[in-house]
C-alpha cells in the first residue's frame, strides 16, 4: 500500500467518522445538561481517531485542527462546559472544516484553521462560553467513578497524553490479534510467538504504571499462557487461540472504556483471568517437563469464578480429570462470547461489512447482464434437446443467473438514511437562522434506493426541506397564536409501495396560501381568470411546480429566488419520478414523491425504424395507436407540411421516426397504407411517433453513450437486447426538441395553459361529448372507453336479430345509441361510422354514436350529486357543455339494459 | 522515450500503422453492429463486447481513405480509453513490435495535413515505415 492508497483509506474512514458527529452534537446540544456522556464519548473517539490517524500521517493542520476540538470534547465530557449553542456551533463549523481538509487531504498541510483553533481555544479559554451563559459551570473536583487511581483532577493536556499511551495499546492490541491469527495457521512459529508475548508484557507494564489493575491481570494471565508455548511446555492449540482471542477483545473493550471516562468500567474481568488461568492448568500437567518455570510464576488465588471455583481449583491441581475443566473452559468461552455479543462494540460491525469500489460492483452487474443473456440464449436450446441432464443443469442455472442478478442489484442498495443524514443540521442552522423552532422527525431511513437514485434525489430533496423550513414553518408566535405548538414538526417518511419509493415531507406549518398563489399565478399570467375561479386547491397547490413561480414575499438567502420547485419536479420528472403537493390552510403541507426503485434497469417500448430497433421508456409513453388500410391516410391532416392526428377531438403533432433519423422525408407517411403511432409525453407536450412496428415491451438494462454519440440529442442511452445485440434508448424530450415540438425559449403561456388544463383534467372526469338525433347531445366519461373507432357501415352483419360487426378476432355485438335512447338516427350515412368500444369482462360491445363532437372536462360536483354510477339510462342527468345542454350516460348501466 | 515501444501493428489500404500496444484491450474479428443514425460519419456502429459497449470507428472513413472493398471484414482493435472502450475499424492486424526509439522520427512535412493530427511521427524500419497512430486524437 503506498502513500497515497493510504490517504485515501485515511479519508474514506474519517469521512464516515465525521458522518454522524453532525446529528450527534446535535443532540448533544439538545439534552443540554442532561446530556448523554457516552454519546460525547462517542464524539470524542471519533475525532480522537481522526486526530491519531493524521498524526501518523504527518497532517499536522488536520490533526491541530482535531486536537482543540478534541480537547473541547474533552471538557464537555467531563462537564467542565456545558453544551450550549455557541460551544455546539463552534464544534460543528470545526468539524465542517475538518471535511473539507479530508477532503482535499492531500494539500491539508498549510491550509488555514486559524479561526477555527482560536475559536475553538477560546471556549477553552472559557471566554465564548461566557459571553452566552455567564459563567461556565465547572464541575471541579469531579469523581472518576471506580478508579481511585487514575489521576483525579487530569487537565486536558495530561488527557491527551494518556490519550497517546492508549493508543500505543491499541497498537499493541493490533499486533497482537496479527501474530495470533499468524500463529492460528502456523502453530510453530516461534516470531509470533514471541512478539505476542512482548507485546502483551508491554501492556501489562502500561497498565501497571497507570493503576488499571484488570488489565494486568488480563495481560499476566495470557503472559503466561504464551510463555508456555515459548518454552514448549505445550504447544498452540484452537482452545489457547480462543481464548487468548476473547482475551484480548476484552482487553481492547476496557482500554476503550478508559479512553471513554478513564475508567476500566464497571464489569469484572475476573472470569477472563481465572479462564485464561483454567486453560493454562489443563495445559500445564500434561507434557510438562519444567513445571518449575510455571508454577513459580504461578497465579494469585483464584478470588472467585461464576461457575464453580471449586472445580477450578480442583482443575488447577488435578491431572487426571482433562474433560472437566474443558468443559467448564467451554462454558466460560460461550459466556465470554454472550459478553462480547453484548459489548456494543463496532467490531463486530466492521467484520461484517467491507468497503468496495462502485466501479467493481458496476463492472459485476455487466458481467451478470452478459450471463443473464448467455442464460437466455441456453433457454432457447431448451425445447429442442431432449435430454433430461441437460434439462435440469439448465433450470439450475436459471435459477443461480436469476439470484445472482438479484443479488448484485441489492449491492448497488443504499438506504435514504444517507441523504437523510444531513438534513437535521440543515434544518437547525436554517430555523435559528429564521428565528423558528423546527423538529425533524425521520421514518424509514432503512428504505433502500439504488445508487444512482440516491444521488439523484439529493438536492430536490434538500430543496424541499429547505422550502419547509423557510416557507412552510410559522414562527414562533404565529404558531402560538394559532394555538399549534410553538415548535414545528417536518417529518421526512420514506416507504416502499407497489414498486416505487415513496418519499414524504410533511410539516405541520401554516399550509399554502392558495389565494395567494391564485394571484400570483394569475399576475404572472400562468393561469387565466376563468381557470382560477374554477380551480380546486389541490391544483393550486400544484401551481408553485410551474417554472418562474414564486410567492415568497421577499427574497430570503434560503429560497424564494423562483427557480426553486419547477427545478425540483424536473429532477424528479428526469428519473421517472412524480412529485404531489397537498396543502390545508393552516395545518400544514404535504410533498409526495414517488421514484423508480433503479435507473439502471427501466421497462420500454421496442420499436423499429428503417430495420433496427429503439427502445423508448415506458415513462414518456401515453398510449399506442394503430391505423389501417384506408383509415390511415385521411386520418392524418397536414397544417403546412407538418402531420398532425386527431386524438379524441385534439390535435396531436406527428413526427415520424424515420424523418428525425434522417432517413427519408415526412412526406413518405402520405404514402403508408398503415401507420403505428406511439404517443408520447415530453414534459409537457404530446406527440405522436410514427414507427415501422412496435414489437415489444421489455426491461432494459441502461448504459450509458459513449462520448462519440452523446452530443446527439436523439438518444439518451443504450441497451442489450435478448439476442445480444445493441439497441438504442430514445431520449424522447430530444426527440421532440429534434422535431421543435418542444423550444428552448418556449411560449410561457401556451406551454402553462396546456399544463394547467392538464393538471384540471387530472381531478376532474373527461367526458366524451357526441351527437345524438338531429340537435340532442350526450356525454360519455372518457376513461370507461376502452376505443373509438371509425368502422365502415358495410362491415356490419346480422347475428340473432341482432347488428354485430367483426372486430379484431371477435364478433362485437353493436348498439346504436340513438335507437336505443329513442331519437331517430341521425342519418348521417357516411361509408364510416363512429364506434364507442367498451370492453367488459373481455367482451367487446360497440357503440354507435352519431358523430364525436368533443371531448370535455367536466366536474360533476357542480350540476349532480357526483354520482356517475348511479346514472341510468332512462333519465340521465344533464350538464352544460360549451353551452349545450348534454346528457350524461354511463356506459356500464347501458350496456347492461340494451343487451339484457 | 528511452525504453522500447510496444506497438500493436496494422495496415490500412497500404499503409502500416503501430498503436501503443499497453493501450489495446484485444482484438477482435469483425463483429455484428447496430447503426447509430445521426452519428459522425466515422461511427460505423455500436458492438456488444461482452456487456461492455463499444463504438467503432471506421479508420477509413476518419482518413478520408475510400471504403474497404466490401467483400473484406474489416478486423476491430479495441483501445481502452479513459472509462470507455473504443473499437478501431482497420483493414489487417500485424505483429506486435517492439521498436528503438533510435528508429523514430517526427511526422514528414510532406504529410497530408487532414492526416496530420493522427500521427506522432513514423518508425523507419528496413522494408518500410510504420506511422505511429496518435490514438487519443483519433477516438
Amino acid at each position: 500500500m503506498d502513500d497515497t492508497e493510504l490517504l485515501r483509506e485515511f479519508a474514506v474512514e474519517s469521512q464516515e467518522h465525521l458522518a454522524d458527529i453532525e446529528n450527534q452534537l446535535l443532540t448533544i446540544e439538545s439534552q443540554g445538561d442532561a446530556m448523554d456522556v457516552s454519546l460525547v464519548n462517542t464524539v470524542f473517539r471519533a475525532i480522537h481517531s481522526i486526530k491519531g490517524a493524521a498524526g501518523f500521517m504527518g497532517l499536522d493542520t488536520l490533526g491541530g485542527l482535531a486536537h482543540r476540538a478534541e480537547e473541547v470534547l474533552g471538557r464537555l465530557r467531563s462537564h467542565e462546559l456545558r453544551p450550549t449553542s455557541v460551544v455546539i456551533n463552534t464544534l460543528l463549523r470545526a468539524t465542517d472544516r475538518l471535511k473539507e481538509l479530508i477532503d482535499e487531504v492531500e494539500c491539508s498541510n498549510g491550509q488555514d484553521v486559524s479561526k477555527h483553533i482560536v475559536d475553538l481555544e477560546k471556549i477553552l479559554a472559557g471566554e465564548l462560553d461566557a459571553e452566552e451563559s455567564g459563567s461556565p459551570i465547572i464541575v471541579g473536583g469531579h469523581e472518576i467513578a471506580g478508579n481511585p487511581t487514575t489521576p483525579p483532577n487530569a487537565s486536558a493536556k495530561a488527557d491527551s497524553s494518556i490519550n497517546d499511551i492508549l493508543q500505543l495499546c491499541f497498537d499493541c492490541l493490533e499486533q497482537i490479534e496479527h501474530d495470533l491469527s499468524v500463529l492460528d495457521r502456523n502453530s510453530d512459529d516461534r516470531n509470533a510467538v514471541e512478539n505476542a508475548f512482548g507485546k502483551l508484557q508491554e501492556l501489562n507494564a502500561v497498565a501497571d504504571d497507570l493503576g488499571f489493575s484488570q488489565i494486568s491481570k488480563i495481560a499476566c494471565a495470557g503472559g503466561k499462557l504464551l510463555a508456555g508455548i515459548h518454552t514448549g511446555t505445550f504447544p498452540m492449540d484452537p482452545q489457547i487461540s480462543e481464548s487468548l482471542g476473547g482475551a484480548i477483545k476484552v482487553l481492547k473493550k476496557t482500554f476503550q472504556a478508559i479512553q471513554a471516562d478513564g475508567t476500566e468500567g464497571d464489569e469484572d474481568h475476573q472470569f477472563t483471568v481465572d479462564f485464561l488461568e483454567a486453560v493454562l492448568s489443563v495445559k500445564v500437567p500434561r507434557n510438562s517437563t519444567s513445571p518449575s518455570t510455571t508454577s513459580d510464576k504461578s497465579p494469585p488465588p483464584v478470588k472467585s469464578l461464576a461457575a464453580s471455583p471449586a472445580e477450578t481449583k480442583r482443575a488447577e491441581r488435578s491431572v487426571s480429570v482433562e474433560t472437566a475443566p474443558t468443559d467448564q473452559a467451554g462454558s466460560a468461552t460461550k459466556e465470554a462470547k454472550t459478553e462480547l455479543a453484548k459489548s456494543p462494540s463496532h467490531d463486530s460491525g466492521a467484520d461484517t461489512t467491507i468497503r468496495v469500489d462502485v466501479a467493481l460492483l458496476d463492472k459485476l452487474m455487466t458481467r451478470v447482464g452478459e450471463l443473464v443473456l448467455a442464460r437466455n440464449q441456453i433457454l432457447q436450446f431448451q425445447s429442442k434437446i431432449e435430454e433430461p441432464g441437460l434439462q435440469k443443469a439448465i433450470q439450475r442455472l436459471n435459477q443461480i443467473t436469476s439470484e445472482l442478478q438479484e443479488g448484485v442489484m441489492k449491492t448497488r442498495m443504499q438506504p435514504i438514511g444517507n441523504v437523510w443524514t444531513k438534513f437535521p443540521r440543515l434544518v437547525r442552522d436554517l430555523a435559528s437562522m429564521c428565528e423558528k423552532q423546527v423538529r425533524i422527525e425521520m421514518e424509514g431511513k432503512e428504505t433502500e434506493l439504488d445508487k444512482t437514485i440516491i444521488e439523484a434525489i439529493k438536492d430536490p430533496l434538500t430543496h424541499l426541506v429547505r422550502n419547509t423550513v423557510d416557507h412552510g414553518i410559522e414562527k414562533p408566535e404565529v404558531r402560538r397564536k394559532a394555538g399549534k405548538p410553538v415548535e414545528g414538526c417536518l417529518t421526512l417518511r420514506a416507504f416502499h409501495e407497489g414498486g416505487e419509493v415513496n418519499i414524504e415531507i410533511v410539516d405541520d406549518g401554516g399550509g399554502l396560501n392558495f389565494e395567494r398563489i391564485k394571484a400570483k399565478a394569475l399576475e404572472k399570467g400562468l393561469i387565466s381568470s376563468e381557470e382560477a375561479a374554477s380551480m380546486p386547491e389541490r391544483e393550486i397547490g400544484n401551481l408553485i411546480f410551474l417554472p418562474g413561480f414564486s410567492t415568497a414575499e421577499k427574497v430570503s438567502s434560503v429560497s424564494g429566488r423562483g427557480v426553486g420547485m419547477d427545478v425540483v419536479r424536473t429532477n424528479i420528472e428526469k428519473i421517472g419520478g412524480s412529485v404531489d403537493l397537498q396543502s390545508r390552510t393552516g395545518l400544514g403541507t404535504t410533498i409526495k414523491i414517488k421514484i423508480p426503485l433503479t435507473l439502471a434497469i427501466v421497462p420500454a417500448l421496442v420499436v423499429a425504424a428503417s430495420g433496427d430497433r429503439y427502445a423508448i421508456p415506458q415513462v414518456n409513453l401515453l398510449e399506442l395507436v394503430r391505423l389501417e388500410n384506408q383509415i390511415a391516410k385521411p386520418s392524418i391532416e397536414w397544417i403546412q407540411g407538418s402531420p398532425v392526428y386527431r386524438l379524441r377531438g385534439r390535435l396531436l403533432p406527428i413526427v415520424s421516426l424515420r424523418t428525425q433519423l434522417g432517413e427519408c422525408s415526412i412526406e413518405e407517411i402520405r404514402r403508408s397504407n398503415s401507420l403505428n403511432i406511439v404517443v408520447l409525453k415530453a414534459e409537457d407536450r404530446q406527440l405522436g411517433l410514427i414507427v415501422d412496428r412496435i414489437l415489444d415491451s421489455e426491461e432494459i438494462v441502461v448504459k450509458p453513450l459513449g462520448k462519440h454519440l452523446k452530443n446527439i440529442p436523439l438518444y439518451s442511452g443504450t441497451t442489450i437486447m435478448g439476442d445480444g445485440r445493441v439497441a438504442l434508448i430514445l431520449d424522447v424530450v430530444g426527440l421532440a426538441h429534434a422535431a421543435k415540438i418542444l423550444t428552448k425559449n418556449k411560449d410561457r403561456g401556451a406551454t402553462d395553459s396546456a399544463t394547467s388544463s392538464e393538471l384540471r383534467r387530472a381531478n376532474e372526469r373527461s367526458l366524451l361529448v357526441f351527437a345524438v338525433g338531429e340537435h340532442g347531445r350526450a356525454a360519455l366519461p372518457l376513461d370507461q372507453v376502452t376505443r373509438l373507432e371509425k368502422l365502415s357501415r358495410h362491415l356490419v352483419e346480422q347475428s340473432h336479430h341482432r347488428e354485430v360487426i367483426q372486430y379484431r378476432g371477435e364478433i362485437m355485438p353493436l348498439l346504436r345509441l340513438s335507437g336505443h335512447l329513442g331519437q331517430p338516427d341521425g342519418a348521417n350515412w357516411s361509408e364510416l361510422m363512429d364506434v364507442v368500444v367498451y370492453t367488459h369482462q373481455n367482451r367487446s360491445v360497440g357503440v354507435v354514436v352519431d358523430q364525436i363532437l368533443d371531448i370535455a372536462a367536466c366536474r360533476f360536483e357542480a350540476n349532480t350529486d357526483g354520482n356517475i354510477g348511479s346514472l341510468g339510462s332512462s333519465t340521465p342527468p344533464s350538464i352544460v357543455i360549451d353551452g349545450h345542454v348534454t346528457d350524461v350516460l354511463d356506459l356500464p348501466t347501458l350496456v347492461a339494459s340494451a343487451l339484457a | 522515450m528511452i525504453d522500447n515501444m510496444q506497438l500493436c501493428t496494422f495496415r490500412l489500404g497500404d499503409q502500416h500503422f503501430g498503436v501503443d500496444a499497453l493501450k489495446v484491450q484485444e482484438l477482435i474479428r469483425n463483429q455484428p453492429m447496430t447503426r447509430v443514425p445521426l452519428a459522425p460519419a466515422s461511427v460505423r456502429g455500436l458492438i456488444n463486447l461482452r456487456g461492455q459497449i463499444v463504438t467503432a470507428i471506421d479508420l477509413r472513413s476518419r482518413f478520408g481513405l475510400p471504403k474497404l472493398e466490401s467483400e473484406l471484414e474489416p478486423m476491430n482493435i479495441v483501445i481502452r480509453s479513459d472509462e470507455e472502450c473504443v473499437s478501431l475499424l482497420v483493414d489487417q492486424i500485424g505483429d506486435v513490435l517492439s521498436l528503438e526509439p533510435e528508429n523514430f522520427e517526427a511526422p514528414p512535412e510532406t504529410l497530408d495535413e487532414a492526416m496530420r493530427p493522427f500521427i506522432n511521427g513514423a518508425f523507419k524500419l528496413e522494408d518500410r515505415l510504420l506511422l505511429l497512430l496518435n490514438w487519443a486524437n483519433v477516438v
